[in-house]
């Protein structure tokens, strides 16, 4: 239970809503027992616990916060681009490799540096900025000796320059209720990574692309990360499970109450 | 591997300070700590997760997977 986690307990307390924890660890899931619940909101840390733990219940028909389709796209980058790609909202150069060599041809047609991203993962864990050939050989050789099953999808992304900085919205249903500058002289600028945040006005332009790219996953409660460039701001990532400890008091919005007001207005639909 | 499943020291809902089980030194619970909770030991920069309330248990907490994040 992060501190996220217990944030929307707290904003739970002012409601009238009863709130049950289902601790993932300990669920022995099976069709033989009967849930009783208007709604799950999925808080999983794990990614693909959180993903069948959603399915399950959507099994019964209850309504899941997000769905399951919502988490498979935000969860993977290559269904996030896909979708970002359908719907017309831009985002970096990207391309998808399924080999070493591949991967490599792919690198040297974007030109350096390029982003190697895993298409599973988050927190700017096991990024690699690639700047030359001989990094690119080395790290595609390491991913392919050590790296598990999902390292052997090659997530390429041409290396936008941000200038110290970039942005993470956060959506609420179809609300872009707050921003924040999330920076660092690193080129990650996660604040998992040590990225100090600072609010960041929502300006016509984040809350369209926010709200737009929102809806192209899925919608829900979504957290983007978007990259400030010459042509204006691009998509770089999604989250589906957002945190936003370090966004509340930076930006003056109480973000655990808006997600609580979202869920409630969800049963009450 | 450190042994992390060390029953504190003061066994208290009450007590406001228990003994990390990593470096021993001093985290704050207080009876809004919850099961589970992950709490940063100040000391060390360890993080624990509170694996029994009442009395606390406090453990070194899983090591970040893969697939974890946001």
């Amino acid at each position: 239970m992060r501190k996220e986690e217990k944030l929307l307990l707290e904003a739970f307390e002012s409601h009238e809503a009863q709130i049950s924890l289902v601790y993932d660890e300990s669920l022995n899931f099976d069709f033989a027992t009967e849930y009783d619940y208007d709604l799950i909101f999925n808080r999983s840390v794990s990614y693909s616990r959180g993903i069948n733990i959603v399915r399950l219940f959507e099994g019964y028909e209850i309504p899941c916060v997000n769905s399951s389709q919502v988490a498979e796209i935000c969860g993977d980058k290559v269904q996030t681009s896909i979708q970002l790609h359908r719907n017309g909202v831009p985002q970096p150069k990207f391309k998808v490799a399924f080999s070493a060599d591949s991967a490599l041809e792919i690198i040297e047609q974007l030109g350096y540096p390029v982003v190697l991203k895993p298409a599973i993962g988050s927190w700017g864990r096991l990024l690699a900025k690639i700047n030359d050939r001989d990094s690119a050989e080395a790290i595609l050789e390491h991913k392919q000796t050590l790296g598990g099953v999902n390292h052997s999808i090659f997530y390429i992304q041409e290396y936008v320059p941000k200038n110290g900085r970039d942005i993470r919205s956060f959506v609420v249903g179809d609300e872009c209720i707050a921003a924040i500058y999330r920076s660092s002289s690193h080129w990650i600028t996660n604040t998992a990574r040590g990225g100090s945040a600072s609010n960041c006005p929502v300006t016509s332009e984040v809350e369209e692309i926010s709200l737009r790219a929102a809806q192209a996953v899925g919608g829900g409660i979504v957290a983007l990360d978007l990259f400030e460039t010459e042509n204006g701001l691009i998509v770089n990532e999604i989250n589906h499970t957002m945190e936003f400890r370090n966004s509340i008091t930076t930006t003056g919005v109480n973000i655990p109450e808006k997600m609580i007001e979202y869920l409630l207005q969800e049963i009450r639909c | 591997m450190i042994n992390s499943n060390q029953p504190l020291n003061s066994q208290s809902l009450n007590h406001l300070s228990h003994e990390c089980p990593i470096c021993g030194g001093q985290v704050e619970l207080d009876e809004s700590t919850m099961l589970h909770e992950l709490i940063e030991c100040i000391d060390c920069g360890s993080e624990l997760e509170v694996t029994a309330i009442n009395p606390f248990f406090l453990s070194e907490a899983p090591t970040a997977g893969e697939d974890w994040g946001q």
